[in-house]
């Protein structure tokens, strides 16, 4: 395609239209003597409507406009885990090198490091057939994670030759038949989903090690959930706790429109926190996406696309991959700003009528996959939802959850009294549980559906208690549902509510979960005992194990004396009826 | 002199335009010139010789719009329009310090323009996320409720969410005047911004900083209530220059007061009115979010600099509504909140900080051992937990008695009071310790509640800080 030049006729903000080319939709365009990044998003007789990726001041008509003839694209190969980018894979550290703390405008940088060499092994021979998505030679990208660098979508052939060595990423290491040639490095057009063969219904727990998450409402590898909640309920914490302690093997962490200094606590944090599945710092298997709030709403726009188009190309090497949108409210508000910057006719609350649509189409992205080259891989999409005022009732919360399967309901009240993670453990709800059940009775406790339905059972019938009990106090419940209550206030303070900030309560391993959630069923069978033959419910209620067995969880090795401080709890409880 | 006017000595030969087609609120619209750019500052020239400032807010071939700072009273289609070549800038230097400025950066204190060491672009460029440094400084304020509860951090931005007629104005000033890190003696300078406040509510600040000598140390750039209302949406982006300067090139640490966010969002929804814009919630712009972004988000600390940058943005909650947009899109920016409340204060309570909608996310990274104490978490978690149980129970009492209560309830109703009258209520000048005065006055009051309650507490601070006997002896 032949270059064309063009000039700028208006400037609004983020907007620019130009006049003069002919560009297609979504390709990108260099606008301005300063050659800054933009993206034909409408065409509109001879005018063409660009969002700019950085800021347009000083800017004026006249000023030149000028085709690349591509499309908005990542670089996809060896280099990108541990980097961490801005909305258009600018990585960050190199724009610090060449801008200083701030980030001007008009650099450009490339997603991968050119230069920079790999170790590649190839793992097919001259003669062999490949098609896409074939694997045809690994790199050992980080300490954990080998990277599989495959054949790209839509090309396959006889391999003519292939070499091991150590290359840049855009040296053609293979070459096939045809004449056709690979290299370590291929670009993806964001917009577009990597192809695949097939998706499958999800059917193994994306294990997080946060109780209320894992027990009561578990996502799926290859799931979608919704975080909604008002500001400062831990939507933030919650997807942190994600990234960090998840057994995904991929992690794509996308700050859309938050603060900065989340970004550095993730940057400070993850190189010394010690992933529990391979034991090695768990920034190996992270890739970052960081396009804050005061950075450019066109570039926070294409953030989500840049991110889940990283996590697709790790999902098609056969990788469990977890992607965390923080938050998809600022995405949706960008969307919104360059549609009124479009004059576009408005839907609800002023956002675009495709805004459901786009939702849709992102969540649509995840899932668990046969790849082109028939192994399986997922993308689980973890989406914070930050909604006006905390009421759920708006475009974006509703748009997400009338998609996601997962809903983890934050609620200020809890926040408020520091019950965290502050998850509504009422309105939350998982879908996969059914799909899930086989993988927990396998792999857990064959009665593990069993206990947690017990578990929520209680939740329930504390909430209906708690109504009376406003009205005329607890003193006025008989026995029995007085001890419900305790059982329930022993599930939410030893249960639910998890420290994200402390060394040891942070993570929980399933086992450890199920035998927590089965010392609150023992204590409630022996109370109920005890109390049958006599004891008082204070004093069950007091016995100095409990309190042991409840503040025990806090220290190492719990989970090796968790069943002796239940005996011990059981026995105390048993010497309260004798002690009447 | 106006700032920008250092900028550009060739400004006045630039062309004037007679070609205003319509003035709508704030904003003026122009046919044909010459290309102007995005952003650029301009100025009118009115028939009776005043002029106005202004900035444009989208240009093209055809037509361009200028946002007027002053107003648009007196415009009309004779009005001559000179664009000034220039972005808006603000000339910096450490002679900021000790200085009064108005809202668009001109001295107001009768003192001579400010000798620019550097002009800077008042918009401000993004930190580069990779480039910040975490802030974990604790900062003392001696306000138990805030040290204890919703801990500050050097370089964090966290407002205090208020209402009219409460004393914000008295904590703002209380937190300016005992600011501290343990430990160190460096000092803050203070950017102070008004936007629209009184006249009143200003000789209330300025009075303050000069009986503690803090003027000195401070810059002030106000706009007052009856100065130009869209001139407010650029006195903040000068404040924030000028402690940005600061910070970042002397290496102060600087504390920048803002008050009251509120003014400053009516007037970028008046804008937004002029444009007619398609509304967001309430009639704010749908993208107030960011542009209060690209306010709170300048603040913190960067690699390699020594300075850094704490806000203080005050605003008035619309009705007392947390959900209103203004306090809501502030919330879901800035690291935290301190809520003023109504209710404490009409029970005379000073300062009426309600710890249970307050927050300070970087809380975690400032406290604990070797920075304020070892306990400091524990304590903070338990008196939420007390008070927030303690309150609720107040509810119920008023419908079904004490009686009703059984006696942990009890000890949580009782300590819902203590906790209001001897750990929140302090004077203006009682400026407490982290340890002996905050912390220790914690233990203490939560020693009327039985530890087989206190499930929040470790062991071992338990053993270590509670005063142990008291229970006994109150039993006895
Ligand atoms: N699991 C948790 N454990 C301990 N503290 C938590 C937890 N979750 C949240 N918090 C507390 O709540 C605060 C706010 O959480 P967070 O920053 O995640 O909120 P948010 O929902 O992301 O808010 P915003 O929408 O403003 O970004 C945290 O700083 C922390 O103090
Ligand atoms: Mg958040």
């Amino acid at each position: 395609m032949s270059k064309e030049n063009g000039v700028i006729y208006r400037i609004s903000g983020p907007v620019v239209t130009a006049i003069g080319i002919s560009p297609r939709m979504y390709e990108v365009v260099r606008v301005g003597d300063e050659g800054l990044m933009g993206e034909v998003i409408e065409l509109h007789g001879d005018q063409s409507v660009i969002q700019v990726y950085e800021e347009t001041s000083g800017i004026r008509p006249g000023e030149p406009v000028i085709r690349t003839g591509q499309t908005l694209s990542v670089q996809l190969g060896p280099g990108l885990l541990t980097q961490i980018y801005d909305g258009i894979q600018r990585p960050l550290p190199k724009l610090e090198e060449t801008m200083g703390v701030f980030i001007t405008r008009g650099v450009d940088a490339d997603g991968l490091d050119l230069e920079r060499e790999w170790d590649f092994s190839a793992e097919v021979k001259k003669g062999d057939e490949v098609g896409p998505g074939h694997v045809i030679g690994i790199v050992q990208e980080t300490e954990t994670i080998e990277h599989r660098v495959m054949v790209p979508p839509k090309i396959s052939g006889t391999v003519k030759s292939i070499k091991s060595g150590t290359f840049n990423i855009k040296e053609p290491i293979c070459i096939l038949d045809d004449g056709t040639e690979i290299a370590m490095m291929q670009e993806w057009p964001v917009r577009h989903p990597r192809p695949f063969v097939q998706k499958y219904a999800p059917d193994v727990p994306l294990i997080t090690g946060q109780r209320i998450l894992d027990f009561l409402f578990p996502l799926a590898k290859g799931g979608t959930a919704g975080i909604p909640g008002p500001f400062g309920s831990g939507k933030t914490v919650t997807q942190q706790q994600l990234a960090k302690w998840s057994d995904a093997q991929i992690v794509v962490y996308i700050g859309c429109g938050e603060r900065g200094n989340e970004m550095t606590e993730v940057l400070d944090e993850f190189p010394h926190l010690i992933d529990p599945n391979t034991n090695k710092p768990l920034m190996n298997r992270t890739v970052m996406i960081a396009n804050t709030s005061n950075m450019p709403v066109a570039a926070r726009e294409a953030s989500v696309y840049t991110g889940i188009t990283i996590a697709e190309y790790f999902r098609d090497m056969g990788y469990n991959v977890a992607l965390m949108a923080d938050s998809t409210s600022r995405w949706a508000e960008a969307m919104r700003e360059i549609s009124s910057r479009l004059e576009e006719m408005p839907g609800e609350e002023g956002y675009p009528a495709y805004l459901s649509s786009r939702l849709a189409e992102f969540y649509e992205r995840a899932g668990r996959v046969q790849t082109l080259a028939g192994s399986d891989g997922s993308v689980s999409v973890i989406g914070a939802v930050s909604p006006p005022g905390g009421d759920i009732s708006e475009p974006v919360s509703q748009g997400t959850l009338r998609i996601v399967k997962v809903f983890w309901g934050l609620d200020a009240g809890l926040a408020r009294q520091r019950h965290f993670p502050a998850i509504n453990w009422l309105n939350s709800y998982s879908l996969y549980p059914q799909a899930l059940d086989q993988w927990y009775r396998d792999n857990i406790a064959p009665d593990f559906p069993e206990v947690r339905t017990e578990i929520s059972t209680l939740l329930q019938i504390e909430s209906e208690l708690q109504e009376i009990v406003q009205l005329v106090g607890s003193d006025a419940l008989p026995v029995d549902q007085q001890l419900t209550l305790e059982v329930a206030r022993m599930i939410r303070e030893f249960f639910l509510q998890q420290n994200a900030f402390h060394d040891v309560d942070t993570f929980s391993d399933l086992h450890l979960q199920y035998h927590m959630a089965k010392a609150i069923l023992s204590f409630q069978e022996e109370a109920k005992k005890a109390m049958a033959g006599g004891a008082q419910l204070e004093d069950v209620v007091n016995v100095p194990a409990r309190t042991d067995l409840m503040r025990g969880r806090f220290e190492k090795g719990y989970q090796d004396r968790i069943s002796d401080l239940v005996s011990e709890m059981n026995k105390q409880i048993d010497a309260s009826m004798e002690a009447n | 002199m106006l700032v920008w006017r250092l900028t550009r000595g060739d400004i006045m030969s630039g062309k004037e335009y007679r070609t205003i087609t319509d003035v709508k609120g704030p904003l003026v619209f122009l046919n044909k010139t010459e290309p102007v750019s995005y952003g650029e500052i301009v100025q009118l020239m009115l028939t009776d010789g005043s002029i106005k400032n202004g900035q444009v807010l989208d240009t093209s071939d055809d037509q361009v719009i200028v946002q007027v700072f002053e107003g648009t009273a007196s415009v009309d289609r004779q009005t001559g329009v000179k664009f000034l070549g220039d972005v808006f800038k603000l000339p910096v230097s450490k002679g900021l310090i000790g200085r009064i400025l108005d809202g668009a950066g001109r001295p107001r204190d009768g003192g001579p323009d400010i000798v620019a060491d550097e002009m800077a672009d008042i918009i401000g460029a993004a930190i580069n996320p990779y480039s910040r440094q975490s802030p974990e400084s604790f900062i003392q304020t001696g306000i138990s409720a805030i040290d204890a509860c919703t801990s500050l951090v050097r370089g964090q931005k966290l407002p205090i969410f208020s209402a009219s007629g409460l004393p914000h104005n008295d904590i703002a000033l209380q937190i300016a005047r005992q600011a501290k890190l343990v430990g160190s003696d460096d000092d803050f300078v203070v950017v102070f911004c008004a936007m629209g406040i009184t006249a009143e509510e200003y000789n209330f600040f300025v009075h303050d900083l000069e009986r503690t000598g803090a003027l000195e140390n401070s810059a002030l750039f106000v706009n007052l209530a009856d100065d130009p209302a869209v001139e407010r949406l650029i006195t903040p982006r000068l404040a924030l220059t000028a402690a940005e300067y600061l910070a970042f090139e002397h290496d102060y640490h600087v504390l920048v007061i803002y008050t009251d966010m509120t003014n400053y969002c009516e007037s970028l929804r008046q804008i937004g009115a002029a444009r007619e814009e398609v509304p967001g919630r309430r009639g704010y712009p749908g993208y107030m979010y960011t542009d209060l972004a690209m306010l709170y988000e300048r603040a913190g600390l960067v690699k390699g600099k020594k300075g850094s940058i704490t806000q203080f943005p005050i605003l008035t909650m619309p009705g007392d509504d947390i959900t209103h947009p203004i306090p809501d899109l502030s919330g879901y920016i800035t690291e935290g909140q301190i809520v003023i409340s109504r209710e404490l204060h009409q029970k005379g309570i000073y300062p009426p900080i309600n710890v249970l909608p307050s927050l300070s996310r970087l809380m975690n990274a400032g406290i604990g051992d070797g920075k304020t104490r070892e306990d400091h978490k524990s304590v903070s978690d338990q008196l939420y937990a007390a008070y927030a149980q303690g309150k609720e129970l107040r509810g119920l009492v008023a419908i079904v008695g004490e009686d009703a209560l059984n006696e942990r309830d009890l000890q949580l109703l009782k300590f819902a009071d203590i906790f209001e009258d001897q750990f929140l209520r302090q004077s203006r000048d009682e400026d407490r310790t982290i340890s002996e005065g905050t912390l220790d006055l914690a233990w203490d009051l939560l020693s009327n509640i039985d530890t087989k309650y206190l499930v929040r507490l470790d062991q071992k601070w338990i053993d270590k800080y509670h005063p142990t006997d008291k229970i006994g002896k109150d039993e006895e």
